[in-house]
C-alpha cells in the first residue's frame, strides 16, 4: 500500500511562541492565521483560493492546485490558503476533505516537501478585496516567490493553471501573469467592447483580460501592492483585479499572459444584472483611469505582452441572444435620456445616436468610432462629475445594449478570428481616439 | 393771552427740540448698525462663497441635480444662491436690529415676532430646497432604473416621482412656515392619493402580462421558458 502524499493541514493549535518579526504586515493577520503560518514557514510559491459558498465545486479546485503543485514544482516549498467569506455550505470542510491521493498512479514526481493547506476566515466583510488582502499579507510573511489566486467555483479547473500562472513568475521574473480564457465570440462583449481596448488605450499593455479573477504575481509585486494599499487603503475599492492590473501597468512591472482554455464558472447563474455588473467594472475602471490620471496622457499605442501556455480552441457551447429585446432597450433609453444625454454627449454624438436608434432593425449598426467616442465622453463626463456617478454608469447601459447587439449582427456569421480581427480594430480605434478624450477630459467645469 | 400762546410755542418747541434731541442719536444709531451690518454681510457672503467653493459645492450640487434646475430656472450656480441668500437673511437682521433702535413699541413687537418667525421661515425654504434636490435624485434614479428594464411608461412614472416627492417637501414645508396648515394637509393628501391611484394604475397596465405570467407558472407549474441573456463579463 504506497504511503499518502505528504500534505499537511495546518489546523488551529496552541499558540506557539511569540512569533519573530518578520517585517510583514501582521496587522492584516487574524492572530490564528498568523500562527498557522509561521507553522508553515518560508515557502516557494502559494496559492490562495477565494471562496464563499462554493462547497459543490472547491474541493475540485483544492485537488486541481495540489496535482499542479506535484506535477510541476515537485522540489519547491508550496502552501495553499483558502480564503473562506463566511460560508454556510460547508466549503471549509470541502477544502480540508480534498485528497489527491486517488491520483497518485498518474503523477509522475513524488513531492520532496510537504504541501501545506490552510483554510481560514478573512477579516472584514465577505468579497474579493478582503481575501486579496489577506493573501498578500500572506504572501510576505511567508516570502513568497510567486504566488496565483484562482477562483473556488472554478468548473473547468486543471493542474496545468498552477504551472501557466505560477511557472513564468518563478522561472521567468514576470510580476504580472494575467489569464487568458478561449470564449465564445458572443460571451464577455462589456470586456471586449470596452474594458479591454480602453485598459489597452490607456495603460499600453494588451491585457486581454485585466479583470482576472485567476492570475498570478511574484513575491516582489505583492509586497508592493501591500505597501501601496497600506499607504492608500488602493485596494478596498470596487474592481480590485483591475487595480492590480493597474498598479503593474503604471509601476513598470514584467506583465504577461498564460493561456488557461475555456472560463467555467459555477457561479455564473448568480452574476448580477446588467446595470449592476456595468456599475461594478466600468464605474472601477473610471474611477481607477481618474487615479492614474497622471500617468497614462503621455502614454501612446500599446504592446503585445509575451503569451505563455498552449493555446488551442474547442468548441464552445453556442449562445441565443435577444437581440430584439437589446435594440428595444437601446431606442427606449435614446427616446427617455435624452436630457440626461445633454449633460454627458457631445451634439455630434447625442446626433449621431438619435439617428441609429432611428434605423431598422436588420440595418441597424453602431459603428467603432461612434461607440469609443460615447465611452471616451461617458469617461470624461464621470470625471467632471456632471451627474451622481451611478447614475451617469446606469445611462450607459441602454447604448452598451445597442452596441452590444451592432456587435452582434454584424459578426453574426464571422469565425472567431473574423470576430479578433474586429476587436482588434476597435482597439485600434480607441488607440486613435485618445488624444480627444484627453481634450475632453481637461475641459475646466 | 399771548404770553401764553408764546409760552405754550415755547414748550412745544422745546418738547420738540428734547424729542429731535432724543432721536437723532437713536437715527444714528440705526444707520450706523445697517452700515456696519451691510459691511459684515458682505464679508459673510464672501466667506461662505470662499468655503462653498473649497468644499465644491456646486460640483455636489450638480452630481444631485440641484445645479441643472437652477440653471431651468434661469438661476446663477448654487454657491452664489446660497451666498446671496446668507447675505440677505443676515442684512434683514441688521436692518431690523437697527430699526428696533429707533424704540418704537409697535415696531419692536412686529421685529420680534419677525425673529421668532425667523427659524421657521428658515426650516422650511430649506425643507422645500431639499425636497427640490431629492425629488430631482429620485425621479432620475425611476427613470435609469424602468428604461435599462425596458419599462414602456418609464418617464411616466419618474414625472410622478417627482411631482409625488415636491408635494411632499412643499407640504412640509408650508406646514413648518405655518401658512394655512389645514389646507396644505388637506390639499397634500388629495394629492397624494391622486399619485398613488396613478402609479397603481400605471403598474397594473404596465406589469399586467408579467403578473400574468408568474400566475401561470405558480398555477400550471409549467416554467415559462427564460430567454438567454448575454453575460457581458
Amino acid at each position: 500500500m504506497a504511503t499518502p502524499l505528504p500534505i499537511q493541514d495546518q489546523a488551529p493549535t496552541v499558540p506557539p511562541p511569540a512569533p519573530e518579526r518578520t517585517g510583514a504586515d501582521e496587522s492584516l493577520l487574524p492572530d490564528d492565521l498568523l500562527h498557522r503560518l509561521i507553522a508553515v514557514g518560508e515557502v516557494d510559491l502559494l496559492v490562495g483560493i477565494p471562496t464563499l459558498n462554493h462547497a459543490g465545486t472547491v474541493g475540485q479546485v483544492v485537488r486541481a492546485v495540489q496535482i499542479g503543485f506535484v506535477k510541476y514544482f515537485p522540489r519547491e516549498r508550496t502552501a495553499l490558503i483558502n480564503l473562506d467569506g463566511g460560508s454556510t455550505d460547508g466549503t471549509p470542510e470541502q477544502v480540508r476533505a480534498a485528497s489527491i491521493d486517488d491520483f497518485r498512479p498518474l503523477l509522475s514526481a513524488q513531492p520532496l516537501r510537504t504541501l501545506h493547506r490552510i483554510t481560514t476566515p478573512y477579516p472584514g466583510s465577505p468579497g474579493r478585496d478582503g481575501a486579496l488582502r489577506t493573501l498578500l499579507a500572506a504572501a510576505d510573511l511567508v516570502r513568497a516567490k510567486a504566488c496565483a489566486v484562482v477562483s473556488g467555483d472554478l468548473e473547468n479547473i486543471t493542474p496545468e493553471w498552477i504551472d501557466a500562472l505560477l511557472r513564468p513568475v518563478y522561472k521567468e521574473s514576470f510580476d504580472l501573469i494575467a489569464p487568458l480564457y478561449q470564449r465564445h465570440k458572443f460571451d464577455g462583449l462589456l470586456i471586449s467592447n470596452l474594458i479591454y481596448p480602453m485598459v489597452r488605450a490607456i495603460y499600453g499593455h494588451r491585457i486581454r483580460e485585466p479583470l482576472g479573477p485567476e492570475f498570478g504575481l511574484s513575491g516582489r509585486f505583492a509586497r508592493a501592492l501591500l505597501s501601496k494599499e497600506r499607504d492608500a487603503r488602493t485596494l478596498s475599492a470596487h474592481g480590485i483585479d483591475l487595480t492590480i492590473t493597474a498598479a503593474a501597468a503604471t509601476g513598470g512591472y514584467r506583465i504577461g499572459q498564460s493561456f488557461l482554455g475555456p472560463k467555467v464558472h459555477a457561479s455564473r447563474r448568480d452574476e448580477p444584472s446588467l446595470p449592476e455588473a456595468l456599475r461594478k467594472t466600468v464605474g472601477a475602471l473610471f474611477e481607477q483611469v481618474e487615479r492614474d490620471a497622471a500617468f497614462w496622457p503621455g502614454r501612446q499605442g500599446s504592446a503585445p505582452l509575451p503569451l505563455f501556455g498552449f493555446e488551442y480552441a474547442m468548441r464552445l457551447e453556442p449562445i441565443r441572444i435577444n437581440k430584439r429585446r437589446m435594440l428595444e432597450t437601446f431606442r427606449t433609453g435614446v427616446r427617455e435620456l435624452s436630457s440626461l444625454f445633454e449633460t454627458i454627449l457631445s451634439q455630434n454624438t447625442r446626433q449621431a445616436i438619435l439617428q441609429r436608434a432611428g434605423m431598422d432593425d436588420k440595418a441597424f449598426r453602431y459603428p467603432d468610432d461612434l461607440w469609443v467616442k460615447t465611452v471616451y465622453e461617458f469617461a470624461a463626463a464621470f470625471h467632471r462629475g456632471v451627474l451622481h456617478r451611478p447614475h451617469l454608469i446606469q445611462a450607459l447601459t441602454p447604448l452598451y445594449l445597442g452596441r452590444a447587439c451592432s456587435f452582434v449582427l454584424e459578426n453574426a456569421d464571422a469565425g472567431s478570428e473574423e470576430v479578433g480581427k474586429r476587436i482588434e480594430a476597435l482597439c485600434l480605434e480607441y488607440e486613435r481616439q485618445k488624444p480627444g478624450l484627453i481634450e475632453r477630459w481637461n475641459i475646466k467645469q | 393771552m399771548s404770553e401764553a400762546v408764546m409760552k405754550g410755542l415755547a414748550e412745544t418747541m422745546e418738547t420738540f427740540t428734547r424729542m429731535v434731541a432724543a432721536f437723532v442719536p437713536k437715527l444714528l444709531v440705526m444707520i450706523i448698525i445697517i452700515l456696519v451690518g451691510w459691511v459684515i454681510t458682505i464679508f459673510l457672503r464672501a466667506l461662505a462663497r470662499r468655503i462653498l467653493l473649497l468644499v465644491r459645492f456646486d460640483h455636489l450640487s450638480e452630481g444631485a441635480g440641484f445645479t441643472s434646475l437652477l440653471r431651468r430656472a434661469n438661476l446663477p450656480p448654487p454657491s452664489e444662491v446660497v451666498s446671496r441668500l446668507i447675505f440677505w437673511l443676515v442684512w434683514i437682521g441688521f436692518i431690523l436690529l437697527g430699526v428696533s433702535a429707533l424704540g418704537f413699541p409697535v415696531l419692536e413687537a412686529q421685529i420680534a415676532r419677525f425673529f421668532a418667525y425667523l427659524p421657521q421661515l428658515f426650516i422650511g425654504l430649506l425643507l422645500f430646497v431639499i425636497g427640490l434636490v431629492v425629488a430631482n435624485f429620485a425621479s432620475r434614479a425611476v427613470l435609469l432604473s424602468l428604461v435599462n428594464a425596458n419599462v414602456p411608461s418609464a418617464r411616466l412614472l419618474s414625472v410622478l416621482t417627482r411631482l409625488f416627492v415636491i408635494l411632499l417637501a412643499a407640504a412640509m414645508a408650508l406646514e413648518q412656515m405655518a401658512v394655512a396648515t389645514g389646507v396644505v394637509v388637506t390639499a397634500f393628501s388629495i394629492a397624494f392619493g391622486a399619485v398613488m391611484l396613478a402609479l397603481a394604475i400605471a403598474f397594473g397596465l404596465g406589469g399586467r402580462d408579467l403578473a400574468r405570467r408568474i400566475l401561470e407558472e405558480q398555477f400550471t407549474g409549467e416554467p415559462v421558458e427564460k430567454e438567454d441573456e448575454i453575460s457581458p463579463l
